[in-house]
């Protein structure tokens, strides 16, 4: 039987509008993964602390604040430090279109916005993951 | 609405109807789908006819507008007496440039002021504290002390404004530099009008922004609710929001019930604080959602009226009438606005306005066409705005009262809600009411339900969502998205080394040491907040105070 | 440095790769677990069990923080159910638990129970050994808390703790054949709410019904969320340590958990090797159709398999 992917969804920063990361995570179990939430205001050092531990392939981010050209790249760089360059980061919430190559290019392999089927941001991750 | 007599005919014709017409057709052009739901998932029948309301009493279920259960509206005369307020809420980075777009929506002829506070604001952090890093500014004005409040109101009569304020868990706060800032323009708390959104519980429930502990968060609630009947006896004390929990995914029904069992929930902890209701209730107010089902939604907002007149009436033995209102803000729903081909936002939210006018709100908010996006843009601001004032001014719907009652589909959709909302309500009240109830995760557990089968629902094409899952188009990314300047934090930091620097720090610790020993008692607090307040504390220090004292919320997450 | 002497070092990532291995049934684990084994058996191993709601993350964080104010290290594994459908599992216990993600001291590792039954998963007992090398002073393991057949833990742990909340009242009645066994001390949580005491009652009377026990478990109330009575909680895991160790208990209960273990272990390896041997010709699932046929009795199926694995 193929293992399980692990995957750690979090929300950085401090808006409190958790209604995309809890129906990705659900999306995510359901398609057969085993998801990590860890709620509210999450600090960068907090996320990349739990995805280490918890040894996840996926980091993916939800944030409707507009910090997440402050707080993306900041967990990217974190985790590089760390050694753990191996793991797949994408983010989602309201980021505009400008920002999304900014994002790329600090390490974010996929940004997916408002209207985005689950289907995708799965297919995506099951097809860029770097299985351990 | 008929006797028995006629309804029986009906009935009879109805099946006759049914029999001879309709089974032939069907066999020969079937209908679109098998089955046919509201926005929120409720089966819609084909026809709805006298029948469906048979055991609805006029002069008992409906009544007047402006008289007991209030279905039909708060005022007697409605918008032909006064149109709602057109409230924009508004908030971006400096409070100087807040300030700006205040002024410029005052001069649109917009009739009311509502604040939007940034994050950090909204948890209690100053905008140099770590946690703020990125946030400053970005979806809303940053306020850390009196100082940034005295310059958002700049230049603005707070006697002839209202002013509505996002603000939750430091919402004591924030009121404090308001009445502060209106003492310096002599203008004493009594005149003062508007509203704290104030309500924690939906915080804990949906929207994220809680700060403390439920038990001194409600302290807290009723500590304004007293403050307030004493001395700004014509401020709103809290608007009890389902908007949230709709965003969040709930239902039509679930937003009633779970709004309203909050509702129940301050009701309760303010006489158990000691207040008579009567004292206290006629400043409550709530904040509800507007979806794209229509009726669906008028229905909603009639529900509401009525499940709560008879809560306070019959649960809460309220004798004044006011008590029983419920008068209520309106924004257009946030969620059902699409990335994808924006200007089809302006229809949805087009046909929002027209359910919450229907629906009888006090006032709207229209979202803006590009806030799947970004924060809106002054153009699309003012289309939002133009959009109110076209169903006011040319639509026609203002010129009567209630003018959907009577039909069959949105009396039946009416009763159905509010038969909902109370199952949802005595099952809440058995897990021990919202607190509880939020606590062990039933309410948000729910939602999620919810939201999810949304989700599947639009991702199996089972429900379209136009440019999203049908009817899509190649476009290109759009234009002239604002964008906050990333200075803001920097110069917020400097604004408050500058304060740190120049107030009388000695005072400022003075109160501070005051409202903790306070805060350890039982004394109302708003008192001592005040005072902190016009020493220019800062919002973070004053809730670093209490945080010490209260400690901080732990949110509960059941998947 | 390859992972095992990474983890030796005190690597966090070496230990979570490990962890991650050993959940997969990847060798490598098993690899290092075997050269560093010598170097088990230094941590004390807590179980947090209970019914849904009671609390058991909460108390787990609060006990963990206690405990590194006395300056232990500690490693927390929490276990939730995977689904029987899809394979997929939410993991959520570390929402509780947020300001120990930052603790160097302290390791978390979520895990879903992946199809094992009994409250734990599969790799539990790999994952407590791998964290004991790292040089964790207690390891905490929270199961799943689903229903009343979380014997595992029982088998994994020195102590257990099990979390009750007030109110259960009939409740106790219908799960105490199940938990009174499980529970070497009981913690009644939430005790600010009505009924704790009544609850304590409850419990205590059960309890005593069991005279021929040396260790008569102890009941407390705490309230998690308030970190309040966590320090009485401590003690009497503490006492329960020392009557383990002094009485020669703490020996006897790991031998037989060892020998549970060593067990089940057989038992897989004897199961993998029908699975992939009989498969060379039949295999068991060509067996059961046989029997399902009737064109085979179940007896003989086993007397094949059996001749299988002796060749």
């Amino acid at each position: 039987m193929d293992k399980p992917i692990r995957v750690l969804v979090a929300k950085p920063g401090l808006d409190g509008h958790d209604r995309g990361a809890k129906v990705i995570a659900r999306a995510f179990r359901d398609a057969g993964m085993e998801v990590i939430y860890t709620g509210l205001r999450q600090t960068p050092e907090q996320i990349v602390e739990t995805a280490i531990q918890e040894d996840v392939e996926v980091v993916a981010m939800s944030i409707l604040s507009g910090a997440h050209n402050h707080l993306f790249p900041i967990v990217v760089n974190m985790l590089r430090e760390r050694g753990a360059d191996d793991v797949l980061v994408v983010g989602g919430g309201v980021i505009p279109d400008d920002d999304i190559p900014v994002l790329k290019e600090a390490g974010v392999a996929e940004i997916f916005t408002p209207g985005t089927p689950t289907t995708k941001a799965i297919e995506f991750i099951k097809q860029n993951v770097k299985r351990k | 609405m008929s006797d028995m007599d006629s309804l029986d005919r009906i009935g009879k014709a109805k099946r006759d109807w049914e029999e001879q017409k309709l089974e032939k057709l069907l066999a020969k052009r079937p209908e679109r789908k098998d089955k046919f739901v509201t926005g929120s998932n409720a089966e819609v029948e084909r026809l709805y006819t006298p029948v469906d309301v048979e055991q609805l009493d006029y002069l008992e279920d409906l009544g007047f507008p402006g008289e007991y259960p209030y279905t039909r509206g708060v005022q007697p005369t409605m918008y032909r007496g006064r149109l709602w307020t057109m409230r924009q809420y508004a908030g971006f980075a400096t409070a100087e440039e807040s300030n700006k777009r205040y002024k410029y929506l005052l001069e649109q002829g917009q009739t009311g002021l509502s604040v939007a506070f940034d994050l950090p604001t909204q948890i209690g952090y100053d905008s140099d504290h770590p946690l703020s890093e990125g946030e400053v500014g970005k979806v809303g004005v940053a306020i850390d002390s009196l100082k940034d409040m005295e310059i958002l109101f700049d230049g603005i009569p707070l006697d002839k404004v209202s002013t509505s304020m996002t603000i939750n868990a430091p919402a004591a706060v924030l009121l404090a530099m308001y009445i502060a800032v209106a003492e310096k323009q002599g203008v004493t708390s009594d005149k003062l009008n508007g509203t704290i959104q104030n309500d924690i519980l939906k915080e804990y429930i949906a929207r994220g922004t809680y700060i403390f502990p439920t038990k001194p968060s409600m302290r807290l609630i009723t500590d304004i609710f007293e403050y307030c009947a004493k001395h700004v006896p014509k401020w709103n004390t809290i608007s009890i929001s389902g908007y949230h929990i709709r965003e969040a995914g709930s239902t039509a029904a679930q937003e009633v019930a779970f709004t309203l069992a909050d509702g129940i929930a301050y009701v309760q902890a303010a006489i158990n604080a000691g207040l008579e209701v009567d004292q206290f209730a006629p400043r409550l107010s709530f904040f509800f959602n507007s979806h794209n089902d229509l009726l669906e939604e008028v229905a909603k907002f009639r529900a509401a009226r009525r499940l709560w007149a008879k809560i306070m009436k019959e649960r809460f033995k309220a004798k004044d009438p006011k008590s029983m209102m419920l008068r209520f803000h309106t924004q257009t729903g946030g969620s059902t606005l699409t990335a994808q081909q924006p200007d089809n936002n302006i229809v949805r939210v087009a046909i929002q306005t027209l359910a919450a006018v229907l629906g009888g709100t006090q006032s709207l908010h229209t979202n803006s066409r590009d806030e799947a996006l970004a924060l809106p843009s002054e153009e699309s601001v003012r289309i939002a705005l133009r959009t109110q004032q076209i169903v006011a001014y040319e639509s026609g719907v203002a010129e009567t009262v209630d003018p959907l009652a009577g039909s069959y589909y949105v009396e039946a959709m009416t009763d159905r809600i509010e038969r909902e909302a109370a199952e949802y309500i005595a099952k809440i009240d058995e897990l021990g009411g919202a607190p509880e109830a939020i606590d062990k995760g039933y309410i948000q557990k729910e939602i999620q339900d919810s939201a999810y089968r949304y989700q599947m629902e639009v991702e199996s094409g089972e429900r379209v969502v136009v440019g999203v899952n049908k009817f899509q188009i190649e476009e290109q990314p759009p234009k002239g998205l604002l964008k906050v300047d990333p200075r803001v934090g920097e110069m917020q930091k400097a604004k408050l080394e500058e304060l740190r620097r120049t107030r009388d720090n000695a005072k400022v610790n003075e109160e501070l040491e005051k409202l903790k020993k306070a805060a350890a008692g039982d004394e109302n607090l708003m008192p001592f907040i005040l005072n902190a307040v016009r020493q220019y504390a800062t919002l973070g220090e004053i809730c670093g105070v209490l945080r010490e004292v209260f400690g901080e919320y732990k949110q509960s997450i059941v998947l | 440095m390859n992972l095992q002497e990474r983890l030796a070092a005190g690597d966090v990532r070496a230990l979570a790769r490990l962890l991650t291995y050993a959940e997969n049934d990847y060798p490598e684990a098993e690899e290092v677990i075997k050269n560093l084994y010598g170097r088990t058996g230094r941590a004390y191993v807590i179980g947090i069990t209970g019914p849904p709601g009671a609390g058991k993350s909460t108390l787990t964080d609060k006990l963990a923080k206690a405990l590194r104010a006395r300056d232990n290290t500690v490693g927390i594994i929490a276990v939730d159910p995977t689904s029987p459908f899809t394979g997929g599992a939410i993991l959520g216990d570390r929402i509780r638990m947020q300001e120990l993600f930052t603790d160097p001291g302290v390791f978390i590792r979520s895990m879903g129970t992946r199809g094992h039954l009994g409250g734990l998963s599969k790799a539990t007992q790999a994952a407590v050994r791998l964290m004991d090398i790292f040089g964790k002073d207690y390891i905490f393991i929270e199961t799943v808390g689903v229903g009343q057949s979380e014997v595992d833990i029982v088998k994994t742990a020195d102590s257990v703790v099990m979390v009750m909340v007030p109110g259960l009242g009939d409740d106790i009645q219908a799960i105490k054949a199940g938990i009174m066994e499980i529970g070497d001390i009981f913690a009644i949580n939430k005790a600010d709410l009505d009924g704790a005491d009544r609850t304590k009652i409850e419990i205590e009377m059960m309890l005593d019904l069991n005279e021929n026990k040396a260790w008569r478990p102890p009941v407390c109330k705490v309230v998690a969320v308030e970190n309040s009575g966590m320090d009485i909680l401590l003690g009497h895991i503490q006492e329960h340590r020392t009557f383990l160790s002094e009485s020669g208990e703490l020996v006897k209960r790991r031998a037989r958990n060892i020998r549970n273990e060593l067990m089940d272990l057989v038992r897989d390896r004897v199961m993998e090797f029908i699975t992939r041997e009989t498969g060379k010709k039949l295999t068991v699932d060509d067996l059961v159709q046989r029997i399902v046929a009737k064109d085979m009795d179940i007896y003989s199926a086993a007397q094949y398999i059996m001749e299988a694995i002796n060749k």
